[in-house]
């Protein structure tokens, strides 16, 4: 077997498991390009039939606006079954990562919602695409990683998972994240995109944007929502975005690969990690760590 | 000539580049060793002149370097891989982690264990996921006794390719003597441990000698390079040529016209149109259709994930095995293994775990600890009870029969794990050696006269009234005045005390964890046979673990058993001190007493708790016998 081929059967593994033996799993849908690849193994898993689960969208209510047209389109196409969640309390409360930072506009709009979403629901199992290779701390977590009544992560007290043998025990209001991509790397998502023709969103390509450059970070103006400070001018400059996210909060690169082959080629070369576009790793050291354990995915 | 953007390559070039990227196949292995050896610098050394760290993560252990290094103003290699904070503070590592990076013929994971005693289970952990190991070996240090722990553990976890990486060989000037008597000392250990393909590489993880390069400084080494090793040792070619098994994950029924069995194939293969026979029903039939994750398959191989139709409605569910119908599994309710601990409680024989293989699951019990093995010496000891990571080699009960086949023949089928049924924590890792007899054999005599029949001609609803509660909490008296009372109504009872058994059936038992549980499975094993033989039992034993309660009622049917809590409080079983138990025990002279320096696990849902700071003796009695009376089959039946 080929890494891609023994790569994609572990995950289908992992899908079947979970909906055999927990009593109401979600997918979380984030639309990035892991998002896209694990709907794409699901739909693998449990074919010919239909998807035994719901996805869930955590809408922070500042994603890219092509990623809600993709996500809307994507769930038409293939007749899934979607919930979108916001944080009604945090629209309220007018919380924003300009106004507020990314620290609490993550934590109100995402984590809080997130929990908010599980607990609405009843899930008690809930897929991501987060993958080892991302960030250190991830690098420890476990393909089913338990979380508590208050959805908290505890690095020192994890199930060892020797073999694939899954322990899926939990008590009522506990649950578990389920990362079916463990053992991707982001060259081997993209491809498996390549392999698979597995649509994704259009920023992840080179395009002209209209981009201001602050901190340096490229970010997009995607709205009028995002202020401009006196003598800031959007400039059109050819780039495309490694990872998703908020957009204020979510960098590009300079790029000119327009296809998943010039991506694939591109990051062979690469030298800087993918999150280090992610303006809410970077708060501190560990910070991520930290973040997991109040909930974070 | 057309050309991809931005490469300037020709796109022929491309498209070898693409058609080379996806023939690539994995390689997962385990690195043992410590700190101490250069472990998380040699992690650190393949990801960084494998390209696989970037820039920013470079410049970030460059800043932590300064924090926790200890290379000074050098960038602290080992800061690359070790993830938790704790980590980063401490110097160690702690959990498994897994590292990814590649070379121009494979994917490389790399799962990084902790060495030390403490973490014996993460090690064991992280070599039940991988194909080889590598034993990482200080050169100034040779064998030593955590290296044949790292052999013992990855032989025990069927890993049979080992590469002996001696680091640090810059440190003893490159010495080929040195080099070469700590390989004799490790193929002595690996002849003992049948570690059939050693190779041993010399390097120094710091300087990067022999790792990805040869370099010059080892000019007697012909061998190859730690890379080339990893990038030639053959992968999977174990589980390929096994027998066809797959664990029924999942049964996929979208329609009345399609029923599929979802699993990964776990070894061997299977084409269409062969015969298989299910376990455990031992019914045949032959594949119809095998649907893999890109659509229509002529054969599924170890490895892959697929669904297979068959040619015959029959009965399949998750948990059974697909297996080739001349070489089927074990099935068995009895098995000999080898289990490693994991828990921060010990096991305990006589406790009930849930037991799981590839998707059975079962509830066992390890009926005898036949010795534990001192992973540092291979010695065999006697033991009553397995501490965190202990091996073990024990026999175990499963409350139904289960497909498996024996470790040694196959990683995927052989593998179990143990599972709390309170905490739900993983608590152990079980490897099958071999199954104590077929469930084949095994035909319950047959006898006309059971337990109804007894019942009916006593005239009564048989059942266990199970009163617990600390010493001194009134549990006799209400027992005996239960007994009495029902006497008087002419039940047929038997009552069952703590101190009287322990003056005969249990006089060999102490007051130890593992005696205590013991001590409540006989209590239990007679109860049941009392109901089998139509009467009502009262039991009266402090019984101060849950687990143990649960197991006496997991014996009988949901409806002959009841839980009556004594809840006396402490003080006031203190204070009633009718045999003077807790005076001794404050002074010492008793140990491991219930409530002073043993623990006490209160019921969580008793079907009554008595109050004997509230009510009579007489009145408790009552609202115990109205337990009977509440069952709606009525105690005169």
């Amino acid at each position: 077997m080929t890494h891609l081929d023994r790569l994609e059967s572990e995950s289908i593994h992992i899908f079947r498991e979970v909906a055999a033996e927990f009593r109401k799993p979600v997918m979380l849908y984030s639309i990035g390009k892991d998002s896209s690849v694990m709907l794409h193994l699901a739909l693998k898993a449990f074919a010919p039939g239909r998807l035994p689960f719901p996805l869930l969208h955590v809408d922070t209510t500042w994603k890219f606006r092509e990623m809600i047209r993709f996500r809307d389109a994507t769930a038409a196409r293939l007749g899934l079954d979607l919930i979108v969640h916001v944080n009604r309390e945090g629209v309220e409360r007018g919380i924003s990562p300009i106004t507020h930072g990314p620290g609490l506009h993550t934590d109100v709009m995402k984590t809080e919602a997130l929990k908010q979403a599980l607990g609405r629901h009843g899930f008690d199992a809930a897929f991501g695409g987060a993958r080892r290779d991302e960030e250190k701390s991830r690098a420890k977590e476990r393909v089913l990683s338990f979380r508590d009544r208050a959805h908290r992560w505890d690095p020192r007290n994890q199930r060892p998972e020797p073999w694939s043998l899954y322990n899926t025990r939990i008590s009522p209001g506990e649950s578990v994240r389920v990362f079916p991509l463990s053992n991707w790397t982001e060259l081997d998502v993209w491809q498996y995109i390549h392999r698979e023709a597995i649509p994704v969103v259009p920023l992840y390509f080179a395009a002209r944007r209209p981009i201001v450059e602050r901190d340096g970070q490229l970010i997009m103006v995607d709205d009028e929502r995002l202020p401009l400070h006196p003598g800031e001018e959007p400039e059109d400059r050819l780039v495309r975005f490694r990872t998703l996210g908020c957009y204020p909060l979510t960098g590009a690169v300079d790029s000119g690969a327009a296809s998943v082959r010039e991506i694939v080629l591109e990051l062979s070369r690469s030298a800087v990690s993918e999150r280090q576009g992610r303006a809410i790793d970077h708060d501190r050291l560990g910070s991520m760590e930290k973040k997991k354990m109040e909930g974070y995915f | 000539m057309p050309s991809d953007a931005d490469t300037g390559c020709p796109s022929e070039d491309i498209d070898a580049f693409f058609a080379a990227q996806e023939r690539k196949d994995q390689l997962r292995f385990v690195i043992c060793g410590s700190v101490d050896d250069g472990k998380s610098t040699l992690l650190g050394r393949l990801l960084y002149d494998s390209n696989t760290v970037f820039e920013d993560q470079v410049s970030a252990a460059r800043a932590e370097s300064r924090t926790y290094g200890t290379q000074g103003d050098a960038v602290d290699l080992a800061l690359l891989v070790d993830g938790l904070q704790a980590e980063r503070e401490q110097g160690i590592t702690i959990d498994v982690a897994y590292r990814y990076f590649e070379s121009d013929r494979r994917r490389f994971i790399a799962i990084d264990a902790p060495g030390h005693e403490q973490y014996t289970r993460n090690m064991a952990t992280g070599a039940s996921n991988s194909d080889i190991a590598l034993i990482l070996v200080d050169a100034r240090k040779g064998i030593l006794t955590q290296t044949r722990r790292h052999a013992y553990i990855v032989r025990l976890f069927g890993i049979h390719r080992v590469i002996l990486a001696v680091n640090k060989m810059d440190l003893v000037g490159y010495d080929q003597d040195v080099f070469q008597s700590i390989v004799r000392n490790f193929g002595a250990l690996a002849g003992a441990l049948d570690l059939t393909g050693v190779t041993a590489v010399p390097l120094s993880a710091l300087k990067g000698d022999n790792i990805l390069v040869r370099g010059g400084s080892t000019p007697w080494y012909q061998g190859p390079t730690l890379m080339e090793v990893l990038e030639t040792v053959p992968v999977g070619d174990g589980e390929r040529a096994g027998a066809f098994r797959l664990p029924v994950q999942w049964v996929n029924r979208p329609n009345p016209d399609f029923r599929g069995f979802s699993g990964t194939v776990a070894s061997g293969s299977v084409r269409r149109g062969e015969s298989v026979v299910v376990s455990p029903s031992g019914r045949q039939t032959s594949v119809e259709r095998i649907l893999g994750p890109s659509g229509d398959l002529e054969e599924a191989v170890a490895g892959q994930a697929v669904t297979l139709t068959l040619a015959d409605e029959i009965d399949v569910s998750r948990g059974d095995m697909l297996a080739t119908a001349e070489r089927p599994p074990e099935l068995s309710d009895q098995l000999a293994a080898h289990v490693i601990w994991m828990d921060t409680h010990p096991m305990l024989p006589g406790r009930p775990y849930l037991v799981r293989f590839a998707c059975a699951s079962a509830v066992a019990q390890v009926t005898d600890l036949t010795h534990r093995i001192d992973v540092d010496t291979l010695g065999r000891f006697a033991a009553k009870s397995l501490h965190l990571n202990e091996v073990g080699y024990c026999k175990l009960s499963l409350d139904r029969p289960v497909p498996f086949d024996a470790y040694s023949a196959n990683r995927k089928t052989g593998a179990f794990v143990l599972i709390d049924r309170f905490t739900n924590a993983t608590v152990g890792a079980g490897i099958a050696a071999f199954a104590l007899r077929r469930a084949s054999n095994i035909v319950w005599q047959d006898m006309k006269i059971d337990k109804a029949t007894r019942a009916r001609a006593i005239g009564q609803r048989p059942c266990v009234i199970w009163m617990t509660g600390l010493s001194g909490a009134g549990k006799s008296t209400v027992a005996d005045r239960v007994e009495q009372k029902l006497h008087r109504q002419g039940m047929h009872t038997y009552l069952l005390d703590g101190d009287n058994v322990r003056h005969g059936l249990n006089r060999d038992l102490g007051f130890t964890d593992q005696d205590r549980v013991e001590n409540i499975r006989r209590v239990a094993e007679v109860a049941k046979l009392m109901v089998d033989a139509g009467l009502i039992v009262i039991v009266s034993f402090i019984s101060p673990f849950r687990s143990e309660r649960e197991m006496a009622r997991d014996l009988l049917e949901a409806d002959e058993f009841h839980e009556v809590f004594v809840d006396t409080p402490l003080e006031v079983c203190e204070e009633r001190d009718p045999k003077g138990l807790y005076a001794r025990a404050r002074n010492g002279e008793l140990v491991r007493f219930t409530g002073i320096d043993s623990p006490y696990e209160p019921p969580l849902a008793p079907a009554l708790r008595i109050d004997t700071t509230a009510m009579t003796v007489d009145q408790a009695a009552d609202e115990v016998i109205r337990l009977l009376d509440a069952d709606p089959s009525g105690v005169a039946g």
